[in-house]
This record gives structure tokens, sequence and C-alpha cells, in this order.
């Protein structure tokens, strides 16, 4: 038998280890055996250290949460001594000089960091076509894309390839890919998970959760991350909560919105039937269904385009080819250098954002789009409080598609971006949101997996986790495996 | 969705090479070509923002109320040196190295 058995659960593996069955050093070099054998055809990994992760397992403490656990890390997100490139060619030949606090937290809680997982450059996209190393396929068609930015993280977990992993969620990077690919993805609120060693995209929007093969397993990876940060002045100080509290107890007494705006013309057909399924489902259980409206919906994409491409436009400034990354040979003067490094180092996608961010930040333009935006993201804000006082959470799907082939929306950005229509209005709203398995929609004759949508108030994720579960348990999506496996 | 009709249209013009020079990225004459309508056509889906009355709204810069964040002012340790200069492309004497701004 070997020692890593694809899609145990951290709490199953946690008590194979403290009961000796198996070793932690045993246990990563039985999961680096299964990645060797199928990661060769997903792509979810830039890289890893297999030594230095074998190093950690010798003197990994068992009787931490996540005593020697290996957790995949997005490129994103800084492992001291470990290069980190967020997926990019402007980053290369750096090498992470601290832990960032999310990965310094899962090791004072025993968890042990193995594999940069692959993702969209700098997490500009959805599909994690734009990564400067390679793309990475879905475990469930392998002509098809895995989801975006957090695309190797969710591929490996749903590929078996990794029991949990770290994703970062702009404007729906965890919970698309989480939804694509067949596993369950946690954004927690903003400022629960600090973002310091997290690369920056939009720092209003960015939050740091993690990728799971079950819900429970989220919960035990946000119980290790969630806290009070010095380095990060937006993490917030909260009372101490164990996120897996709620978990086992039954839905009577919750209501459940389901917002009309979510449930719109032009979604895939199995979508919308798993989802109403899963609405069924969750009301059988105990919930009460609530229609609501989120009148602002429509206008989340657009915002979204405004604030994040100007907050990243400031952010990718600092990649000037003089302190780290990439520097351009062909530079005469400061002014080339900083020109030639940033074409030569940033991918199209980034330079698209980058620009469109300095044109609506830009004099003359700032009020008109800058401004605008933020307004209207206060009443997008507006719309979730309202709804909120009359619900405990929002139901919907995901994606409005499943997985879509390679290469079908490389060019055409704005296309791209619709993908990302019922996530983006979270990261604006600073809720917190999940994506778990509700079914599988046929799509060009394939069978590809659809994911739920679960949406709380600021710091509810005590309360999405035990809805998730409950969902989770009384279905055997979560159980479905892709062929490949 | 928007249609394949509203998608090919677009009304902005954006001057794209200024705004590559303002952001310090040097684009070569195909990117402008592609880069053009890409971003016209996107800025023809956020026109519609325009639709909506904002009068009396205040901007919500952060979604969760931020409120100013003081530490102690203690000095406390910094990375060593040498390990962020490990990381520049260039580097000499404790100092990052670039080219002659002065003659």
């Amino acid at each position: 038998m070997s020692s890593f058995t694809p899609f145990q659960s951290i709490a199953s593996t946690r008590r194979l280890l403290r009961s000796k069955e198996i070793s932690p050093v045993e246990l990563i070099e039985g999961l680096e055996q299964r990645i060797a054998a199928v990661d060769p055809s997903i792509g979810a990994y830039i890289e890893r250290d297999l030594e230095n992760a074998k190093k950690e397992a010798l003197n990994a403490d068992l009787s931490k949460p996540l005593g020697g656990i290996p957790i995949g890390i997005k490129d994103a997100i800084t492992v001291k001594g470990q290069p980190c490139q967020s997926a990019s060619r402007i980053l290369d030949g750096f090498t992470a000089p601290y832990d960032s606090t999310a990965v310094a937290r899962l090791r004072a809680a025993g968890g042990i960091p193995f594999g940069r997982m692959n993702m969209d450059e700098f997490a500009m996209g959805s599909s994690t076509e734009n990564s400067a190393f390679h793309p990475t396929r879905n475990p469930w068609s392998l002509d098809r894309i895995p989801g975006g930015s957090s695309g190797g993280s969710a591929a490996a977990v749903a590929a078996g390839t990794a029991l949990a992993t770290l994703g970062s969620d702009t404007g729906g990077s965890i919970r698309q890919p989480a939804a694509l690919c067949g596993c369950v993805g946690l954004k927690p609120t903003y400022g629960r998970v600090s973002r310091y060693g997290l690369i920056a995209f939009a720092s209003s929007l960015d939050q740091i959760g993690p990728l799971t093969s079950n819900v429970e397993d989220s919960g035990i990876l946000l119980n290790a991350l969630a806290g009070k940060d010095p380095h990060d002045s937006t993490s917030l100080e909260l009372p101490d909560e164990d996120f897996t509290a709620e978990i086992g107890r039954d839905l009577k007494g919750l209501r459940i919105g389901i917002p009309r705006e979510y449930f719109v013309d032009g979604m895939e057909a199995g979508v919308r039937t798993s989802v109403d399924a899963a609405v069924k489902q969750l009301v059988s259980l105990g919930a009460e269904p609530v229609e609501i409206s989120l009148p602002h919906t429509e206008y989340a994409v657009a915002v979204y385009y405004i604030i994040a491409t100007a907050e990243a436009s400031a952010n990718l400034a600092r990649f000037d080819g003089v302190r780290y990354g990439r520097r351009s040979a062909e530079a005469k003067d400061l002014l080339s250098l900083y020109e030639k490094t940033r074409a030569e180092g940033f991918g199209r996608e980034v330079k698209r954002r980058i620009i469109l961010g300095t044109y609506v930040l830009s004099s003359g333009y700032y009020d008109a789009y800058y401004l605008r935006a933020q307004k209207v993201r206060t009443l997008i804000r507006r719309d979730f409080d309202h709804a909120f006082t009359k619900v405990d959470a929002i139901v919907s799907p995901t994606s409005p598609e499943t997985a879509f082939r390679l290469g079908e929306k490389t060019d055409d950005p704005l296309k791209m971006y619709l993908a990302d229509i019922f996530t983006i209005a979270t990261n604006l709203a600073g809720i917190c949101g999940m994506s778990l398995p509700c079914g599988f929609s046929e799509r060009d004759g394939v069978q590809l997996p659809v994911g739920l949508q679960l949406l709380g108030r600021p710091f509810g994720e005590s309360r999405l986790l035990r809805i998730g579960h409950a969902y989770e348990q009384s279905t055997d999506w979560h159980k479905c495996r892709p062929a490949i496996v | 969705m928007p249609t394949n009709e509203q998608l090919k249209a677009t009304q902005h013009v954006l001057d794209v090479p200024y705004l590559a020079r303002l952001a310090r990225l040097e684009i070569t004459a195909e990117e402008i070509e592609i880069f053009g309508p890409q971003l016209g056509r996107i800025l023809d889906h956020v026109e519609q923002i325009n639709k909506l009355d904002i009068s009396g709204i205040e901007p919500t810069a952060h979604a969760i109320t931020v409120f100013d964040v003081i530490r102690g002012d203690e000095v406390t340790e910094s990375l060593p040196k040498g390990i962020i200069l490990a990381n520049a492309p260039h580097n000499a004497n404790g100092l990052f190295v670039v080219p002659k701004v002065l003659d």
C-alpha cells in the first residue's frame, strides 16, 4: 500500500500520522510519487522542493492541528528560501526572503509547504492560460482549462495530487477554479487572513484562502490561517474562533437567499439544473428559501475592472528591474531600463491591465472612472448588507458555465472577464464566499463539474462551512473522481 | 451577456502609446494594434456605470471599514541587507546598481 492515498481528508491523514501507520516523510514521498505519475498530464505544479519538504517532515510535530500535512502554495504567496514569481517572467530569479504570514501560520500549525502551484500571471485571468510557465489542464477533461487564477491549486486537489492548497481570490480566483475542477474553495472575509507576503494584485480585494477536497478541511485550514497580523494593517483583530465548530449542526431555521440576478438567461443549462437541485436539497435539509434581489449585480464586472486594474497599475509599478527579478540586457539608461524590463517581463494580459489601470487613474478620467466606480462599489456593498438582514447565506452558481476549452477565450479579454460575473461582487463587498461541488453538466458530450456558491456576511465563515458541510454530506458529488485517477 | 454586435463596435479610442509611456512600458506596434480595440470594448462595457445615479453616495475604498492602525514606535529587526541585495539583478558595495543618471 502506498503511503499517500489520494483524496484522503486532512482529518483522516492526521489520524494515520498520529497512529504511526505512516510517517510524515513517507507521506511526502508517497505524494511526490503520485505527483510524478499524474501531474505531467495536468501541469498543476510549477516546481517542488522534495528534499527540503522531507527535512521539514523529519521534524514534524504531530500533536499540532496540521502536523506533517503537506500543503501546496500558489506561486503568489512567499515561502522563505523558495522561488516565488506569481507565474511571471519579471520575477525570474527571485527567491523569497521571508515567509508570508499565511505560510508562517501553516508552519506554526505543523503544516509543510510543498510545491509552487501554477496560476495566471499576477493572478490576472480566469483560466491559468496566462501563466508564463505552462498552461494547467482540467483533470476532468484535459483539453479544458481548470479555471483561474488559482488553477494549479484547484487542479491538484481535484486530481488527487495535493491534500490541500492555498490560493488567492481577487474576483473569484479561488471559487471559480474550485467550481470548474470540482473541489472546495473558500474566500475568507477581507481582513480575515493577512496578505503579508502575498504578491499584490488589487490590495483592496485580494484575500488568501484554502482549496480542499471537502468542506471540513477548508475549516481546518482557515483555523490555521486566520488572525490579526502586525505586518498587514488591513488584517483584523477578531475573537478567536474554531471555524469547524458549527460543522455537523443541521440547517433548521437558517434562511438562504436566492438572488434573482444570479439566475439569468445565457447560463449553461446543466449549471442551472444542478444549482436548482442543490437549492431544493438545502431546503429539504431544513433551510428556508427566500427570494432576494441584489440589484447592482450587473455593474459588478465594470466596477471590478476599473478598481482592480487601477490598483494593479499602482502595485505593479514596483517591478522596475532595480531591486529584484529580471532586468533587460538592452537598457541604455534608467528610463529604458524600466520600459524594456517591463516589456520583456510582463505578459499580454498584465500589460493590458496596467494600461487600463493607468487610463482610469489618469488626469481627466479619474472622476469619471475610478471615483465613480468606488461609488458604485458602495451600492454593491449595500445590496449585500440589505440582503443579509433577511438571510443567513446567499446561494448561487459559482460560474455561469463549466470548464471551457484551452484557447477558447484567449483572444477576447472581455469574454474572459465575464466568466467571473457571479464571483466578482463578493470581493467588492468584502464578504466571504465558498464554492463546492453540486453536480455535473454535459458540455460538448463531456460531463464537467458544477460549483455551488455560498456567500456569507462579513466574518460569517463558520456559518458558511456549516451549510456547505450539511449539503456536501447529503450528496455524493464530493466523492466523484475524474477518470485520470 | 453582450451580443457579438456589441462586442465588435467600440466608441472608445485610447492613446495606447501615451498610456504605455506613463506606465513605463515599452510597447510594440503589434501590441498597440491589438490592445486599442480590446481596451475600447472593455471601456464600452464599463460605460454602463454612467447609467446610475450616484449623487450623495460615498465612495468605498475598502469594503470592511479600516481604522488607522498605529504600531508601537519600537525598533524591530529588518531583513539582512545581504539577503535583500541577493535578489537584485545588479548590486555592488552593498548598493543597487543602475545605469548612470548624471553625466
